[in-house]
């Protein structure tokens, strides 16, 4: 495959490092002199210098007969530019685009660009799952279906633990299907008692979360 | 009209200071409190601190009810970028983004999203008109 990164910064490297390393055709845009000059040091003659969310340089690339493009610049307005630019003027197949705020996400959705990897929200995912702030930890979101999966700890002091599941007000648009117990996965009926450091994973929409959340904390109990 | 500015540079304080001038209501948003400066004292209009791509920034700064979106700021990416939230996530009726560079500002056209001004392009006809004395043939 050709494939196109622009940004030479850590991530622009390490992907072009990788890509190289599995036999990839790849060429790194960017403007840095420095920066670019690091780059062909360690990867050889993979560098364009110049603006890669301008369009002489895109077309200098070879933008037209890239396989993938990746922007992985620092600015979101730059990495849509880019996108844009490769899909709509180029018929560049796919562009993936780094985001810094995660508000960004659906907007890229809304114009096109499907393939959005946002840094911000990858690290706050990492620290729910560290430090569970919320008894629910996501595990995947599916915006647009308005459905997610989730995971809840039953810790020691929780209401539910010695319940079976049938008893515990789980709303309609909830489903438990997966328990881990101890490193292994049940599959639950309504009879499935909990235990002290259940895991519970459950499929819910994302209005139904918060009673979810609730039940697994406890506080809606009489 | 209620129209939001994005960039207090010179294209966009003048702007400003001429809607606002004309009985508009004029929102200008710009990441340098220091641009707001150009906007002069006698401007009624309301100044807003922070990025112009921020949904948050853009919301504060009255985008969901405005008639008309216009972005100025020094970077073309920022104003494509801009332009588009303005329409697709607030439904601003009227759109404009500058773009300096002619062919993103094709591109940007062609997409039919937005209004599209290129200062580059009419800057070069108008002095190629000066310069040979007569109209460019197109």
């Amino acid at each position: 495959m050709y494939i196109i990164i622009v940004g030479g910064g850590k991530v622009g490297y390490y992907l072009a490092k990788t890509l190289l390393q599995d036999e990839h055709e790849v060429l790194i845009i960017e403007k840095d002199k420095r920066k670019g000059d690091i780059i062909s040091t360690d990867l050889g003659a993979v560098i364009l210098r110049g603006d890669g969310t301008d369009s002489i340089v895109m077309e200098e690339a070879g933008m037209a007969r890239a396989d993938l493009a990746i922007a992985v610049t620092g600015d979101d307005e730059d990495n849509l530019m880019i996108c844009q630019m490769a899909k709509k003027k180029f018929a560049v197949k796919r562009a993936i685009a780094r985001i810094n705020n995660p508000k960004n996400e659906r907007i890229f959705k809304l114009l096109g660009i499907d393939n959005v990897v946002s840094v911000t929200d990858l690290i706050l995912a990492q620290i729910e799952r560290e430090i569970p702030a919320h008894s629910l930890v996501h595990l995947l979101t599916l915006r647009e279906a308005g459905v997610s999966f989730v995971e809840a700890k039953v810790p020691a002091d929780s209401p539910v633990v010695g319940k079976p599941l049938r008893s515990l007000g789980v709303p309609d648009d909830c489903v438990i299907p997966l328990i881990i117990r101890q490193g292994s996965g049940i599959v639950p009926h309504g009879e499935t008692e909990l235990v002290v450091g259940d895991e519970v994973v459950a499929v819910t929409t994302i209005a139904k979360e918060d009673v979810l959340e609730k039940i697994f904390s406890g506080e809606t109990q009489k | 009209m209620r129209i939001v500015i994005m960039g207090c540079g010179r294209l966009g304080a003048y702007l400003a200071r001429h809607l606002d001038q004309e009985g508009h209501d004029v929102t200008v948003v710009d990441r340098n409190s220091d641009s707001f400066a150009r906007l002069g004292s006698d401007f009624h209009g309301t100044m807003v601190l922070g990025t112009g791509i921020d949904e948050d920034v853009m919301r504060r700064a009255g985008v969901e009810k405005a008639d008309a979106f216009v972005a100025v700021s020094n970077g073309d990416n920022t104003n494509a970028m801009a332009a588009e939230i303005a329409k697709l996530v607030f439904k601003v009726p009227r759109v404009v983004a500058r773009l300096y560079d002619p062919v993103r500002e094709d591109t940007y056209h062609q997409l039919g999203l937005m209004e599209t001004i290129c200062p580059t392009v009419m800057a070069s006809e108008r002095i190629h008109e000066i310069v040979l004395g007569q109209s460019q043939e197109r």
